[in-house]
């Protein structure tokens, strides 16, 4: 612990793994700090990923996968079924063994891993960021690093102490608690979203089979509307009326920044990745192939600013030109669907769900189902128009 | 003098209320969370956004 590094990484989960994995096989001397006792614990997650996703950035490997996806169901406030036949079929992950894989992959990689280490602080010199001030097992250390990575998710403050500007506005953060709960009947194919201002304002319910008796059953609802009614209340009500006889086997509580990307993502000596940067899809709240696309990117250009001695916020800067230019635009796109979808009403919901259930199924596409939604919303018009228009 | 009382025995350590504080008042521990009084300017978002209402306005 009292070593100096090239690359310091805070948090290991998913993002903070991947960078510090491909930052090591570059060639970077690097240090991965996570502050819980235990990485992939707790899993605040629905871990629900699309194959074609995942495989962009990892070798998947069968134990990772509880269950393969074959559609997703949209479900009305009136109980109307919309089948999505998605070509990006997914998996619902483990992600226990999944993050806990990706720390090893590191390791593997040369990566030094310190668990229960509470970053508390960064170190300066020149005006760059230089380091870090850890909190190790009743230990206080300052540890010398040429760049801080800071993948602290969404409770992130290390952005914070460099000057980023990270907070989340209230209606941007979507506030979420997920059951893992088993004595549950489902057909373990589809994952299913339930959209409703009733049971969700500003957000969807998630049910995820992991298998044919265990599902990830969650909520996450804007912040605006939480402070009438927490998740917590609002998740209760929906498994005691959707699943009576579940056991809840687990209960976690989170928050997703669902938010626009930030302005500026690094600066001297700093980068930020995954949660800490606000990268999940503003629309589903998804993050995991996402935070991972971009951290390989922060990882590869870390590596390449230490062999070039030069770790300025202009040569970091070369990771969020990437991430703009690759998805910056579906993020943005995704953030004014978002909006639009939220201010439709139940009752928006219920006629566009009958007008597309008069759809042959096997047309069931994204773009089908947003054009009929267009047709039965002509108010929305506007948005959904800007929406396609912003198209990549 | 009003205050955020934290119940920490409800807390689930999630950090959601950490990234919509606008002064950077709120610290999470792996299992402790703590606000600064000094800094905090009693503007409730972490009251409103918290997924289990650990957070409570004190008078």
């Amino acid at each position: 612990m009292n070593d100096a590094y090239d690359i310091i990484v805070v948090g290991a989960g998913p993002a903070g793994s991947t960078a510090a994995y491909y930052a090591a096989q570059q060639g970077a001397k690097v240090l991965l700090l996570e502050k819980d006792r235990e990485i992939g614990i707790p899993v605040r997650c629905g871990e629900a990923v699309g194959e074609k996703g995942i495989r962009q950035v990892v070798d998947l490997r069968p134990e990772w996968i509880a269950n393969r996806i074959e559609a997703v169901r949209l479900i009305a406030p009136d109980g109307t079924i919309v089948k999505v036949q998605h070509e990006d079929i997914g998996f619902i992950l483990d992600r226990k063994r999944f993050d806990y894989d990706l720390a090893m992959m590191a390791a593997q990689q040369g990566v030094k891993i310190v668990t229960k280490a509470y970053v508390c602080g960064l170190l300066r010199a020149n005006g760059a960021v230089a380091g870090v001030e850890v909190l190790h097992l009743g230990h206080r250390y300052q540890i010398p690093a040429k760049i801080v990575i800071g993948a602290d998710g969404v409770e992130s403050r290390v952005g914070r102490w460099a000057g980023l500007k990270t907070q989340v506005r209230l209606r941007d953060m979507e506030t979420c608690v997920q059951m893992v709960v088993s004595n549950v009947t489902l057909p373990r194919q589809y994952c299913d979203f339930y959209f409703s201002n009733q049971l969700a304002p500003g957000g969807y319910i998630w049910v995820f089979p992991k298998n044919d008796h265990l599902a990830n059953v969650g909520l996450g609802i804007s912040g605006e509307f939480a402070a009438h009614k927490p998740p917590l209340a609002y998740l209760k009500e929906f498994v005691a009326w959707r699943f009576p006889q579940a056991a809840i086997l687990t209960m976690v509580a989170g928050g997703v920044p669902c938010a626009p990307l930030m302005e500026e993502v690094v600066t001297d000596g700093l980068m930020l990745i995954g949660d800490a940067a606000h990268q999940a899809n503003p629309l589903t709240g998804g993050g995991i192939v996402l935070s991972m696309l971009a951290s390989r990117m922060a990882g590869m250009v870390a590596a390449e600013a230490i062999r070039e001695n030069n770790v300025s916020k202009q040569r970091l800067a070369a990771y969020a030109k990437q991430w703009e230019k690759t998805h910056g635009n579906s993020h943005r796109r995704s953030y004014r669907l978002k909006d639009a979808v939220y201010k439709l009403t139940d009752d928006d919901l219920n006629r566009t769900a009958a007008a597309i259930a008069k759809i042959p199924p096997e047309q069931h596409t994204i773009i089908n189902i947003f054009k009929t939604a267009l047709m039965q919303h002509p108010r929305l018009i506007p948005d959904i128009i800007k929406v396609f228009l912003g198209g990549n | 003098m009003k205050q955020i009382n934290i119940k920490n025995d409800l807390c689930d350590f999630c950090g959601t209320c950490v990234a919509v504080c606008p002064v950077d008042a709120i610290e999470l521990l792996e299992a402790r969370l703590v606000i600064d009084y000094q800094t905090c300017t009693v503007c409730l978002n972490c009251v409103k956004v918290c997924p289990l209402r650990v957070l409570e306005l004190t008078a």
